[in-house]
């Protein structure tokens, strides 16, 4: 066509200015209180503890994953994680404030960081409960009056360390994810600091959801959050977590660790929007437990990061246990996003439905990998599994690597998978009625992403078809 | 015809392939209707497709000018922001679109204005109403699971709310009932102005009836054959094309 031909930036550099003029790309001056030295040594972890006042247990528990941690190699089939140099990365940054639970009481930096997220804003007009962690300590913790009056307990991790649920975390702290699982959960299990703890009572349903905000602003530090949710027999709770964090040119890593504990009956919806900045190794742990008749949800866009390694699990463990898993994964320019998820059927006519969409643009790649088993156990249970992908352009690419082992015959396993391209004569369809062709690719993607975005809440719904748009800018 | 509004001069256009559209030439004056006949294969789409931009189609010659400006290679959105709209054969489906998001999203960018969501509904669902089409499918993913019948509907509910100054109906009656055509030929009726212009690609006279045909064109060989009144459609209709083009 007649367009004369610019000196136009390519397709990462567009998308680097345009993210960091977004409302995530911004960065405070990182001023911290306190920082470890740099690297993991016994010396660092018994700083940490000194600084976190850890229980006696607690302290001896680190030194023994920091063991673990050093005998543990990486897993061969994960992604390539040689960009990240461990020994370089500082593993806990305690930001210059104390924990308030009120929002202008936070340092005017780190509070105006959050007012530009809209965490306090969502949580005056839809939230039952907030916490802010900023860095490797949560800043800010708020529950409503009437969900404590419920029973329910929503803290930050160390207070639930030493307070009077000191006993039940104990018990259940890197028990679904134990030291040895893998070699990151042996350092998560080392170097964590901050998280939720959140424990619901029997029977109560919390109408209105909880939600963590996890905000990364030093440079070349880790963040190694742990969040451990209690669902008593019959309650509900539906409980979001969203990531960001400003790009720097060193490579920070996140390895933190979600426990989460559903009892019979109970429902459990676990949210996240995960928008970590492009130099993010994302190497998150997530595992649910689920009991009779009860249900854990997961709802997941993940959008940020340089690469990626997440597989939240659910262990159906009680009869009837279901497990229902909705995610989509946007891999741009140099990312690598390897994502998924694990379902082990270990009880009679437990169930799991898996609806998995993948979108990878200028060089990404997104990997879907999972795995789904059926014990002994498992008689009648059912498992379907439907992924699509959807790839811009031909340097980009889509994987799809399920499987599938089960030790009963009595079962019904499906799984799906679809790649497609953007149909061109979609693209001229939507341009003849007006759309440019930016607004009509970003619009194709955004219906692609719809079945993900309706189980979002409303505020995430629109912010994930905000960065949908901003990374098609770039398209 | 002091007023210029379509003119297509000396055009040749086809796929990369192969050169459809030899040499034609077509004029269309405003408030007009023109029905455009020929066999299958004659270039009818081409030409349709080639007048609103289609990526599919290239032109190697001549010229499109519309409202006095040079179209032949402006892209599709700057077409339908000038004021042309086009009606497809096969409306593509776009899942997770609604038809309302879709339409007011094109609407705002057709007038450059926003468009306020809860006007916009009342006068989607009442443009809806008027074609039989249950306003439920405003909600569902644009043509995504459609009938062919509800898909043509909904091209008219986008005729009537973007409101071109020229619409370009390709085939919009085939696959159509006895009644839908009746339904579509009434809304192009009430589409239709001084104001606006109306090209007519049909094989069926049922659609025109009731319309104020300006003039037919009959192509064959990508070119334009033959021109003529309203009883051209019904010549076609007894004799077929064949008695009608084959003398030069």
């Amino acid at each position: 066509m007649s367009t004369p031909v610019k000196e136009e930036p390519n397709a990462a550099e567009r998308f680097e200015s345009a993210y960091n003029e977004s409302m995530y790309g911004f960065h405070d001056e990182s001023d911290p209180a306190y920082l470890t030295d740099i690297g993991l040594t016994p010396e660092v972890l018994g700083e940490i503890s000194d600084e976190k006042d850890d229980p006696d247990w607690m302290r001896q528990y680190r030194l023994d994953c920091l063991k673990v941690f050093n005998e543990m190699t990486y897993p061969s089939w994960a992604p390539s994680i040689a960009g990240l140099d461990l020994q370089s990365i500082v593993a806990y940054v305690r930001p210059k404030a104390r924990q308030e639970a009120s929002w202008k009481d936070l340092p005017e930096d780190i509070q105006k960081t959050f007012d530009r997220l809209g965490i306090p804003e969502a949580e005056r007009t839809s939230l039952a409960g907030v916490g802010a962690q900023y860095d490797s300590e949560v800043v800010y913790h708020n529950v409503k009056k009437e969900v404590a009056d419920q029973g329910v307990v929503y803290t930050d991790f160390e207070s639930a360390l030493k307070g009077e649920y000191a006993g039940i975390v104990r018990e259940h702290f890197m028990k679904l994810v134990p030291v040895n699982d893998h070699k990151f959960a042996a350092l998560h299990g080392a170097v964590w600091s901050g998280g939720s703890f959140v424990y619901v009572p029997e029977g109560v349903h919390v109408d209105i959801p909880l939600q963590s905000y996890f905000r990364f602003n030093a440079p070349g530090a880790g963040q190694f959050e742990h969040t451990m949710i209690i669902l008593e027999k019959d309650s509900y709770l539906h409980f979001i977590e969203g990531c960001s964090a400003p790009k720097y040119n060193v490579s920070n890593l996140h390895a933190g660790c979600v426990e989460l504990y559903v009892g019979d009956g109970a429902r459990l919806r676990y949210s996240t929007i995960e928008n970590w900045s492009k130099n993010m190794y994302n190497l998150n742990t997530k595992r649910a437990i689920v009991g009779a008749g009860g249900t854990i949800e997961w709802v997941t866009g993940s959008f940020g990061s340089h690469t990626s390694s997440l597989y939240p699990t659910s262990i159906l463990k009680g009869e009837g246990a279901h497990c229902e898993y909705t995610g989509i994964t946007f891999a741009g320019a140099g990312q690598d996003l390897d994502t998924g998820m694990r379902v082990v059927h270990a009880a009679p006519r437990t169930t799991s439905n898996i609806n998995a969409k993948s979108i990878s643009k200028a060089g990404g790649a997104c990997t879907y990998r999972s795995s789904v088993d059926v014990t002994r156990d498992g008689h009648g249970s059912t498992s379907s599994a439907d992924c699509s992908s959807l790839i811009l352009d031909s340097e980009s690419r889509s994987d799809t690597i399920p499987t599938i082992r089960t030790l009963v015959d009595d079962v019904t396993i499906g799984h799906e998978a679809k790649v497609g391209r953007i149909s061109s004569e979609a693209v001229f369809y939507l341009m003849s009625r007006g759309l440019s062709e930016e607004d009509a690719r970003a619009l194709i993607v955004t219906g692609f992403a719809e079945p993900i975005a309706k189980e979002l809440p409303l505020e995430y719904a629109v912010e994930m078809n905000n960065l949908i748009s901003l990374e098609m800018k770039g398209a | 015809m002091s007023d210029p509004f379509l003119s297509i001069h000396g055009l040749d256009a086809g796929t990369e392939d192969a050169t459809i559209l030899h040499n034609l030439n077509l004029e269309i004056p405003r408030g007009e209707i023109h029905v455009i006949m020929g066999p299958n294969g004659a270039g009818k789409s081409t030409l349709m497709n080639v007048l609103c931009g289609s990526p599919e189609y290239r032109v190697t010659k001549g010229s499109i000018t519309f409202c006095g400006e040079d179209i032949t290679h402006a892209t599709p959105d700057a077409r339908a922001r000038a004021g042309i709209f086009m009606s497809f054969q096969n409306p593509l489906e776009v899942e997770g679109v609604t038809l309302e998001n879709f339409l007011r999203l094109a609407k705002q960018a057709i007038t450059g204005k926003d468009v306020s969501a809860l006007m916009f509904r009342l006068e989607l669902w009442k443009t809806m109403e008027s074609l039989g089409m249950d306003k439920s499918y405003a909600q569902r993913s644009l043509n995504a699971g459609f009938s062919g019948g509800e898909k043509k509907k909904g091209e008219i509910v986008q005729l009537l709310t973007l409101d071109p100054q020229l619409a370009v109906l390709d085939e919009t009656d085939s696959g159509l009932d006895v009644d839908a055509v009746r339904i579509v030929s009434e809304g192009i009726e009430r589409f239709h102005s001084e104001r606006n212009s109306l090209i007519i690609i049909t094989h069926n006279t049922k659609l025109l009836e009731g319309l104020p045909v300006t003039a037919v064109h009959i192509i064959e060989g990508g070119k334009v054959a033959l021109e003529g009144g309203v009883e051209l459609v019904d010549r076609v209709a007894r004799d077929g094309f064949t008695g009608l083009v084959s003398q030069p």
